[in-house]
């Protein structure tokens, strides 16, 4: 990612922040402005909760330049409780832990870093809901 | 609109071509379609090509493989629809030619891989998908495809060996294939054995990185006419669209872009699938064979795996698919691909696909799929005589 | 020591919000053992918290103020005027770790934004001005957050317990408090006990000459300096939390300084998580908080090399009771644990020469 690039995504990296169309209520995320279900401007802002489930997964063993030093990782669409799908990585579990339908909650995390020296790009990933033991 | 034919084709073996440059690969294949069709000139040239500029350093392909071909001074462009680009530049000549613009149009489709090797070729592929909420989270276009092949399993209730027929149909079409990449015998256990690249798809279960170039010269009907191989016209051209990203599509086990590009495709050629006697689809992922089956209307929904397993994708099936190896085994070069795709369905409806010829061939399809489903490109092709 | 003036606000001030993190990875000390010393010798704690490849004091950070914020209830994000991250692991070495928690919690435009270093006080050293800050009236609300992804050179005997972990505290009115700030005080001389020079990967120390005149001395004068003037004793607090580094010296200080295991035992976590540095007795703070209840005393006493301590002593509200499980509790973080061998540690901790 460009640096500007980065920077201009921080909101729905940082927050799952999305969109709801004014006219029909659907809420969007990714944003993109015009509404898919009603085609409607939509550009109000709306933060999503972060909870949703894993409706499919896989492990990368053959990373893409820039995820080298991570792989192994395990990725998944997760689907919003609010309804939208996003791709992301999970952190924190194993992959023989992950299975379809199981309930994911956002972090933030490192997503990647150019080399040594560059900016570190913050965002989204997903964990298992982490367990209450008392309370 | 006029009737357009593909009076010439080439291709260039595919594989590792560590002694052929982008131009060269171009030429060798251009060379061979115009010989093929017996013309000298052309008015136009397009190029479909998704990663020179990321891979090779070289944009601007149009000028510079006119030039180098020795046409110097013609229309020429550069097409791109990612993995889609080499069907949507023959959609281009076709246009051109079908409404009179043009009357002597050449594509090639032509793709320099493996210059890189590894995570920059998986970086370079990612760019298909949504750079800012796909492949920004180390998403890999095989792991895109894993997503898709996890779920297809989990509603449809398929096994993971269930795939192979995919795998072993394209590899034993691929073994009488010169041009073939792979000359490898597969069978259902060395499938189950094969590597996992992102589970639970294996290496089997993809296509491979490697070079080649694949041309057709496109032209007036009448043009073929004059030639001595059987005329071949091209009966539906169509592109169809999705969204991008997977996790934006109303379903992402329905290839809609495939739906809709298939669906228009028959309406333009006056036909359905049961007319179509062989289909070149998109098996970059053994999903994508299944899902593409599916949208283009050869099996119901969740039933592509099936008419898989029931032998109905070989030569001899009901519908052969990857006739000449697929995108597994004779290789996607990933810009050229659906110039390879077109180049075969005329191999084989002029009756030269050697011992893979799907017997009495008459209409045959052709689709190539940019991303993981965002464009597709449909062309029915039919021997008129 | 009579003569100490402790620290109060002009207007009484509380925490509104408290949230802690802990990694999902542990390294048991006899893995440390086993690597560098064959076995032998006694393990100053049993495991530590290492962090996941993703993880820095950003993202630890950031969990622990979500979860302070989960806490606080409905906090207005623009009446958050300061977001101060203390640590000695900051991801840059310019560019402020706060502005990043600031903007992923949404306080940012009008805000403080403020990255402390003081060794493993960073944290209440920021705590300290939150206090300040709010207690001015400047501000309604500020975040003070201790987190550390601690580095420790491989061998050393800090590679046994340097962790990983964060603890955040949103301070703000006394009225909306599920703990109130009864007063604090700071003592601090040059003492250098550890340091790290600029562009060093691992930080140095005196060896025994951390003890002693380092951690004791400042702990202990700055403990008896707060109690000496509030008059308040030992057995008027239900519980003390003191910085701990190991098990040993948490241990003696509250011997010495009159306090009974069981007033440290829920707020000593270094022999489970290690030494989470700046978040060190800010995250055994947040475990007492998770069983404390209303009307119950708290002391903290944090070091930071260098050398300092803060005592902070605090006051259990009612509010307490409905804002506990609003955020996961210290307890479900440690109880989230999968072990790793030395060389998995090294993989995290980025260890190995890649280039």
């Amino acid at each position: 990612m460009t640096l500007a690039g980065t920077w201009r995504l921080r909101h729905q990296r940082y927050q799952l922040q999305g969109e709801v169309c004014e006219k029909c209520g659907s809420l969007i995320f990714p944003p993109r402005d015009v509404c898919p279900e009603c085609e409607a401007p939509a550009k109000t802002p709306y933060t999503f909760s972060g909870r949703g489930e894993v409706y499919s997964y896989t492990t990368v063993y053959h990373p893409p330049a820039g995820f080298e030093e991570d792989a192994p990782y395990t990725v998944a669409l997760v689907r919003l409780e609010e309804g939208p799908m996003v791709t992301a990585q999970l952190t924190d579990v194993d992959a023989e832990q992950v299975e379809i339908g199981m309930p994911v909650e956002m972090v933030t995390r490192r997503i990647s870093a150019e080399g040594e020296e560059g900016i570190i790009t913050y965002g989204y990933k997903f964990r298992p809901v982490l367990r209450r033991t008392r309370g | 609109m006029r009737d357009v034919a593909i009076i010439g084709i080439g291709q260039t073996k595919v594989g590792e071509h560590w002694d052929l440059g982008l131009r060269h690969l171009a030429l060798e294949a251009l060379q061979a379609a115009m010989k093929d069709a017996g013309v000298e000139r052309a008015d136009a040239l397009y190029v479909g090509n998704m990663l020179s500029g990321e891979l090779t350093g070289q944009e601007h392909l149009g000028a510079l493989i006119a030039d180098f071909a020795g046409l110097r001074g013609i229309e020429a462009v550069k097409i791109e629809a990612a993995c889609g680009s080499g069907a949507a530049a023959v959609r281009m000549g076709y246009i051109a030619v079908a409404g009179g613009l043009a009357d002597v149009v050449l594509v090639v489709g032509v793709e320099k891989m493996t210059d890189y090797l590894g995570p920059r070729v998986t970086a370079a592929l990612a760019m298909a998908a949504d750079a800012d909420y796909e492949a920004s989270q180390g998403v890999s276009f095989v792991a895109l495809n894993a997503l898709l092949m996890r779920r297809y399993m989990h509603e449809f209730g398929y096994r993971k060996e269930d795939f192979a027929p995919f795998a072993v149909n394209a590899h034993a079409n691929g073994m009488n294939n010169p041009n073939a990449m792979f000359h490898l015998k597969v069978t259902p256990e060395s499938y189950a054995r094969a590597p996992m690249i992102a589970d639970p798809v294996n290496l089997l279960d993809s296509s491979p990185v490697c070079d080649g170039a694949a041309a057709v010269v496109l032209a007036p009907i009448e043009w073929a006419r004059q030639l001595d191989h059987p005329v071949v016209r091209i009966a539906a051209s169509a592109i169809g669209t999705d969204a991008l990203a997977i996790h934006d599509r109303r379903d992402p086990l329905t290839l809609e872009g495939a739906a809709l590009s298939a669906h228009r495709a028959y309406q333009q050629a006056g036909l359905g699938p049961k007319e179509i006697d062989l289909f070149e689809l998109h098996d970059a992922f053994s999903i994508m064979a299944a899902l593409s089956l599916e949208a283009a209307g050869f099996a119901e929904k969740g039933k592509g795996v099936r008419l898989a397993l029931d032998g109905e994708i070989t030569l001899h099936g009901r519908i052969p698919i990857a006739t000449m190896g697929g995108l597994k085994a004779r290789g996607h070069p990933v810009g050229a691909t659906g110039v390879y795709q077109i180049v075969e369905v005329v191999q084989q409806l002029r009756g030269e696909a050697g011992d893979n010829q799907v017997p009495d061939a008459r209409i045959g399809m052709a689709q190539n799929i940019g991303g993981s489903g965002a464009t597709v490109i449909t062309h029915i092709l039919e021997r008129v005589g | 020591m009579s003569e100490v003036e402790v620290l109060k606000p002009d207007r009484p001030v509380g925490i509104v919000g408290y949230g802690a993190y802990v990694p999902r990875y542990r390294l048991p000390a006899e893995e440390v053992a086993r690597v560098w010393s064959g076995g032998h010798g006694r393990t100053p704690i049993t495991e530590k918290s290492v962090p996941g490849l993703d993880e820095d004091t950003v993202t630890i950070a950031l969990e622990a103020a979500r979860n302070a914020l989960a806490r606080a209830g409905d906090v207005d994000r623009a009446q958050i005027r300061a977001v101060w991250v203390g640590s000695e692991s900051h991801p840059y070495a310019v560019k402020p770790t706060s502005t990043i928690v600031a903007e992923a919690i949404g306080a940012t435009p009008a805000t403080q934004a403020g990255d402390w270093e003081f060794a493993c006080k960073a944290g209440t050293e920021a705590f300290q001005a939150a206090v300040g800050f709010v207690g001015s009236g400047m501000a309604r609300y500020a975040f003070a957050i201790g987190a550390d992804t601690a580095q420790a050179r491989p061998g050393d005997a800090l590679d046994y317990t340097a962790a990983a972990g964060g603890a955040a505290y949103l301070l703000g009115p006394a009225d909306e408090s599920l703990a109130v700030i009864e007063a604090s005080y700071s003592y601090v001389t040059d003492t250098p006990d550890f340091w790290r020079r600029a562009h060093q990967h691992y930080p140095s120390h005196g060896g025994r000459f951390t003890g002693q005149p380092a951690y004791f001395h400042h702990i202990t004068n700055a403990a008896r300096g707060l109690m000496e003037a509030m008059g308040t004793r030992p057995e008027d607090y239900t519980y003390a939390v003191f910085h701990q580094p190991n098990l040993k010296f948490p241990r003696t200080v509250a011997r010495r300084l009159g306090f009974t295991p069981e007033q440290i035992a829920p707020g000593l976590l270094v022999d489970r998580i290690g030494n989470t540095y700046a978040a060190s007795s800010l995250i055994g703070l947040t475990a007492v908080l998770d069983q404390a209840r209303p009307g119950d005393r708290i002391l903290l006493v944090s070091f930071g090399s260098g050398a300092g301590s803060d005592a902070i002593s605090l006051r259990v509200t009612d509010a307490i009771d409905e804002r506990r499980d609003r955020a996961p509790r210290t307890e479900d973080y440690i109880a989230r644990r999968k072990p790793i061998d030395y060389a998995t540690y090294a993989r995290q901790r980025r260890l190995y020469v890649m280039k």
